[in-house]
Parts: C-alpha cells; structure tokens; sequence
C-alpha cells in the first residue's frame, strides 16, 4: 500500500512539471473542495488522524467553529443547516471522535437533514488491526447515514466529496459520511482531471407524475372536509410559499408536524397548529373526521398517527413524498405522488379551485375555541407555558427556536406561534436530549442577526451544556430558557399516569445554572418569581452575550392534550382539564 | 409468500453489509441471499429470496431502491423464472449400498463429485424443491453435510428480448 501511494505521488509530480495539472495532497484536494461547494463554514474536532487536514484548514477562508464535543459540532452542523437550507459540515477524528458523531447523525438521519460529516481514519495498512483509534466508521455508522464510504485513493477525494454533497442535499436529504485515512490525506495526487461522480443507483424524481397531479386536485375539489398535513418535508423542500398557495387558494386548513411547524404562517385562520401525542385536540379532531388527507412531507409517525388502524378512518390520503419508500409505509395511501414538494405543490395549485366549505371551517373553528391550549393563568407559580407565551410575546414570533426533547419541546411547540420556515429546529424523529444548546449554537452560527432562543429542559441542557463554552468563545448571543422543573418532566408525566406516581430515577439534583453560565463567560439569569419573567426575558434579549436564564417553573405540570400510546388520536387526555381553564 | 428479488449493485465494498443491515433494522425475513459477479464488471448481482406479504415486499423493493449503491431491483414473483439452487451433499454411503443411491443421484441428475470409503460427495443444481426432495431421499442413508447456494434466478428469454 506505501509503495504504490508512493509511486502515485511520483507521477503526479510527473504531471505538474509537463504543467498541465496541480499536484495537492488529499487533505488540501478535501478543504478544496469544501470550497468549491460552498462550504463557508463548518464544524469540527481535531485529533491525530486528521492533522493534516487542519494544518489545510489553518488558513482556508472557512469560518471553523470548534465544539466542546463531538456530539455537539454535530448538532450545531445539523442545525446550521436547518437554519440555513444549506449542508451542514462537521468533521472529526478517528475512533472516539467519529463514535461520538453517532448520536448527531442519527439525529439527522432521522430528521432528513443535509449533513456531511468527514472523518479521519487510521492509515489503509493498518485498517483492520485493532490500530490505535481504530474504530469501523463506516460499519458503525451506516445505519444512521444516507450513505457512507471510505475513501482508499487519493484519486477518488474529489470525486467522493462532491458526491456526498449531492447525496445530502438531494432527494430526502440526510447525513453522508466520508472516512479519510490519514495515508489518504497526505497523498499528493494531480487534480484538474475529470471528477465526475459516478453514482449509477442514485436517482431522483423531482417532478411528480403528472396524472396523479390531476386525480389529486380532482379529489381536493372534490372534497367537503379536507385537511392538509404538512411535515418537514415542505420545510426542506422550501415549499412553504406553494402551501401558502394552495391552501389559500383551495381553502384547506392545514395541521403541521412538529418538524413542519413554520411552514404554514400560524397566525393565519387556515392554521390548525400541531397535531399529534400532544397536538391540538382540533388539529387531531379534524384529521379523524376529514373525508381527504392530503399528506405533504409527512410520513405518518407513530406519534402522529396513534393507533395507525383508527388514523383518519374516513379519509382517502393523498400522499406527496419525495421518498418512494416513505408512501404506503405504515398507512395504505390512495393517491401516491412522487416527486419534490415544491414543483408538485406548484402544479397542484394551478388545477384546485375554491370551495367554501363553510360547515367545515364552522366546525373546525368550534373546535378551536373549546380545545385551544391553555394553561392556568393564575397560578401562583411560574407556568411553563406562560414563559413560552412571554417569549414569543416578546420576540413577536420572530426567534429561532430551538428545544431540548421532553414537555419543554411540546411546550414550546404548542405555545409558540410560528410564521416562517426554519423558525424552529427540535430533534423529533430521534427525539435526542441535549440538542437544544447546539443547536442554538449552529443556528445563530448560520443566522447572525436573528434571535435565536433553546427553550430547554434541565435535563437535556444537562447532556451538552458544556457548549455554552463554544458560544461564548465566538460570541453568539444565544438565549437559552431553561424550563427547571428538577424533573426530567416528560418521564415524569408518564409515571404520573401510568405508574402510580412512582418517579423512579426521574429526578436528579440540578447544579446552579446561572452560576455555572457566568462560569463559562455567559450571563446567567434565575428567575423564580412568576412576575419577574417578562423582566427578565426582556433582560435577556438585551444581552449581547450569550444567556442562560433559569426559570424555575411549576414541578409537576403536565403537557396536555396527550393521546396515551396505542389510542386513536381522538381518545385524547386531558381536554376536560383544557375546558376548565376557559 | 416466497419472492426472488434481483438486486444489481456496484461493486463496491460494504454493499453486502448494507444490504444486509437493511434487512436486520427493518425486521425483514431473509430467506437466501446469494451475490456473485455479472458480465459487468462494475456490477455485482444479489438475489434475495424473502418471505413476506404484499405490503412488506413493497417496503423491501423500495427500501433496497433507496440504497445508494443499488441500482436496479427487480421482483420476479409473477413472471416465468429459471430460479436454481446448487448443492453439494455428503452421504454416508457403505459400498454394498452404492448401486442403489447411485441411480438414485442418477434419477436426480446430480453428479458424484467424490468418493470414499463411507461417504460420496454429490454435486446436484435445480429449482429448490428438486434439492429439497434430494435431501429428503438421502436422509435414511444418512447425510453428512450440506452446502448449499441459495437461489440464483433469472426471467426466462422473452421476457429479457421484450
Ligand atoms: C439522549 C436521551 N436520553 C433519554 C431520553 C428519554 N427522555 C425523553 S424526555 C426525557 C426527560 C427530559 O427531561 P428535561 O430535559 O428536564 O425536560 P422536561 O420534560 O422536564 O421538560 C427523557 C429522559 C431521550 N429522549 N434522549
Ligand atoms: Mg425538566
């Protein structure tokens, strides 16, 4: 393997002296080609397999934002390409970096976001000896990638880089992963000839089939009680306008995912906010008695559907999906379209047309009123809910909102009121505790002049809290809105309802958070005092460094409506609770 | 119900495994995998036999689609195939019964691939069923050891000329 890596050096350097080609080594071909696609910045961990890959990185124009942790950079990459619509970059070294990457891509995986992780590997003769640092990077990973390969010939970085950014991006886009041996990196190889990719088996259908289009606006004119259930596949596609369009134009109220939330402008009438576990109880009303589901970028989760036999009984479903695989999955789909979200929403819109479907929308509007999320105004404590409100109150719906995963994530998905895509970034298909603080981070990272707020829980922050490191050594003045009810609240909820109220391992001591924010450089806020909130969120937002404001909310709130697992989503929990409040 | 699946995937190392992994996560029943070289050298060809109703074969045809090194998957149920499984067989065999399960290995068109004092090594190749029957006339003699292929399948003629 030396020997020929070596001999390949020697006639690149053939090459360069008849002048026809540039002779770079694998690690400056990789930083090269970052930059020709784009990449203007990226995360990344150093280690000793990918030295030479950062001595390339040293003095490239690309803005380098080290994390405290691999976990980390990769959430912060996954989110700044939420944020931004572009692929997110993170890199890492061999073996316990690129394990500590698993989390993230799965993260991303899940959550079909545009991601390229490259990591270092031990050299090509060694690989398979149990070298130092070894670790099966692609075998590891794979489960959790698009795609993922190692790269054994220098003469394959280019190629291999920009196929990865292709794969990421298109179709339903997901995390690739591209392994580096170091003896790889230091190749010298001569560039400027044909990198092509080659990827015979990767095809993507962008146009939908054109018929269907047809059968599907006939079948939306056509229905008396439609609904439009929007996921994350109409944020990706950037169809949110197309949506607009086609339920203003058809008339169609519009129930959203978690992951779809800000696609569909929340303050307008046609909005029936999230639907779900703990969705809307008029969203999920309206979905169990609508005669047409038109599915957009949605794939039919099981904390969507509930009891998937029970899921819109009288329904025939329109399906829009990029992802063949993901149509007649989990529930059989009458009218299947292929394709991407925009160009299909696009056509649709031309062949609808308005109907009043006044009896519908009287419903649905009475639904609204009985089932609205509420909480108790009046209470003496600190209301979860009503630190969300504040915010959004105070940011006029405006932020980035990023969350850890627990009630404080249903929270800010019920009581914030989104208007935009890529407003808010939570891990919902892995549900990965701990993404809230990166997240902020790659968010702001991608967004400087946006507000960005991780409404967390204390639990989740305390899985990546180490990260505040990383915003206040660039000077990202994130808000983090710890949601402290010393629980790991969701688990809680759970054995409140289930298990007799017997919080087994579901609380743990908390640290002092705002301490610990002053500690790493950041401001550090605790509020306990219900009346001290808007204060101090208006404090908060003032801040030009980074902020961790502890509210100490009420302990033991629970997230309703909530459909208990294995119910229809009409059997929902919890609504007589939501009537009293009226 | 039983389906052939022919998968055609570049020829490039950790497809198997992939494949294979996809098979494992989503909790689909493999029944033989087979993955040889086709006149491309770019190309290898794995036939998978799997069991399954309608709605799991669809998600097995699309979930290998959406693999990226696979390039084309095709499922044969329904269509005329030469589908063949190989076999070698070891029988216990002691020599004043050789007559007999010679002609019986002659009846089965299988071929004596080796020879000893107490055993012979049959080569047999044909549609499962024919290897199974095979495996089932030997056994009161007493098999050794088996190895066996899977199946390997092709649609017949016309259909690849139409
Ligand atoms: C990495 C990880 N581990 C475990 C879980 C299971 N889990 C889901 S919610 C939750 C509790 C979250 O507690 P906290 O962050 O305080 O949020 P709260 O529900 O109290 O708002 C746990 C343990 C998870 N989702 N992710
Ligand atoms: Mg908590």
């Amino acid at each position: 393997m030396k020997s020929k890596s070596r001999t390949s050096a020697g006639s690149a350097d053939q090459i360069t002296r008849r002048g026809e080609q540039a002779v770079k080594t694998g690690a400056q071909i990789v930083v090269d080609t970052l930059i020709e696609q784009g990449v203007e910045t990226m995360f990344g961990y150093t280690g000793g397999v990918v030295l030479p890959l950062f001595d390339r990185l040293y003095d490239a124009p690309i803005n380098f934002i080290v994390p405290r942790h691999e976990q980390g950079g990769c959430h912060m990459a996954d989110a700044y390409a939420r944020a931004s619509g572009k692929v997110g970059v993170m890199l890492a070294t061999s073996g316990p970096g690129a394990c500590n990457l698993v989390t993230g891509l799965a993260t991303a995986m899940m959550d079909s976001v545009p991601l390229v992780a490259l990591t270092g590997q031990v050299r090509t003769e060694l690989i398979g000896n149990d070298a130092f640092q070894e670790a099966d990077t692609t075998g590891i990973t794979r489960p959790v990638t698009k795609y993922n390969c190692i790269v054994k010939d220098v003469k394959d970085v280019a190629r291999i880089i920009r196929e990865a950014f292709y794969i990421a991006s298109t179709g339903r886009p997901g995390p690739v992963l591209v392994d580096l041996p170091v003896d790889v990196q230091v190749t010298k190889c001569s560039t400027g000839g044909p990198a092509e990719m080659k990827l015979p088996g990767y095809r993507v259908r962008t146009k939908g089939h054109a018929r269907q289009i047809s059968t599907a606006a006939e079948a939306i004119n056509k229905s008396k009680q439609p609904v439009l259930y929007v996921g994350g596949g109409v944020v990706s596609a950037n169809a949110s306008q197309e949506l607009r369009a086609l339920a203003e134009k058809a008339h169609l109220p519009v129930t959203m995912t978690l992951l779809g939330l800000g696609s569909y402008d929340q303050r307008r009438p046609e909005s029936l906010d999230m639907l779900g576990m703990h969705g809307a109880a008029y969203a999920n009303y309206a979905v169990q008695e609508c005669d047409l589901l038109i599915a957009v970028g949605a794939r039919f989760d099981d904390r969507v559907t509930g009891k998937v036999e029970t899921f819109a009984p009288n329904a025939k479903i329109i399906h829009i999906d990029i992802d063949p695989a993901s149509i007649s999955k989990n529930v059989s789909v009458d009218i299947p379209v292929v394709g991407d979200a925009k160009v299909i929403l696009g056509e649709l819109v031309k062949e609808v047309e308005y109907r009043e479907r006044k009896r519908w929308f009287n419903k649905i509007a009475e639904w609204k009123k009985k089932f609205a999320f509420r909480y108790d105004q009046d209470s003496s404590t600190i209301k979860p809910q009503f630190v969300v409100e504040e915010l959004c109150r105070q940011t006029k719906s405006g932020a980035i909102v990023t969350t850890g995963v627990g009630q404080n994530q249903m929270w800010a998905a019920q009581f914030y009121k989104f208007i935009r895509p890529r407003q808010f970034i939570s891990s919902g298909g892995l549900g990965t505790m701990g993404y809230g603080l990166p997240a902020a981070i790659g968010a702001q990272v991608a967004m400087p002049d946006v507000t960005v707020i991780d409404i967390d829980g204390d639990h989740s922050f305390n899985m990546t809290m180490t990260e505040l490191a990383t915003a206040v050594e660039h000077n990202l003045p994130i808000n983090v809105c710890i949601l402290n009810n010393g629980y790991m609240g969701m688990v809680r909820q759970w054995q409140e309802l289930f298990y007799n109220k017997r919080y087994s391992k579901s609380y743990l001591s908390n640290p002092d958070y705002a301490v610990i924010a002053r500690a790493l450089g950041a401001v550090g806020i605790t509020v306990d005092k219900k009346e001290e909130v808007p204060k101090a969120v208006k404090q908060m937002l003032a801040e030009k460094k980074p902020c961790v404001v502890d509210f100490r909310v009420e302990r033991e709130e629970n997230v309703w409506p909530m459909v208990p697992a294995g119910k229809s989503i009409d059997e929902m929990s919890g609504l007589d609770i939501l009537e009293r409040l009226i | 119900m039983k389906h052939i699946i022919s998968a055609l995937v570049e020829n490039k190392p950790g497809v198997l495994a992939h494949v294979a992994g996809m098979f494992a996560a989503r909790a689909f029943n493999i029944d033989s995998l087979v993955v040889g070289r086709t006149e491309d050298p770019q190309l290898s060809r794995m036939t998978i036999v799997v069991i399954g109703d309608d709605r799991v074969l669809e998600q097995v045809r699309k979930q290998l689609a959406k693999i990226v090194p696979v390039v084309k998957v095709q499922d044969f149920v329904g269509q005329p195939v030469v589908a063949r499984d190989l076999m070698l067989i070891a029988i216990s065999v002691p020599p004043e019964k050789r007559p007999e399960i010679l002609s019986l290995i002659e009846m089965f068109r299988g071929k004596v691939v080796d020879i000893s004092q107490k055993f012979v090594m049959v080569e047999i190749s044909g549609p499962e069923a024919k290897i199974e029957a095979f495996i089932n006339v030997c056994k009161p003699y007493g098999i050794k050891s088996v190895a066996r292929t899977g199946t390997i399948a092709m649609p017949r003629h016309a259909k690849i000329e139409a």
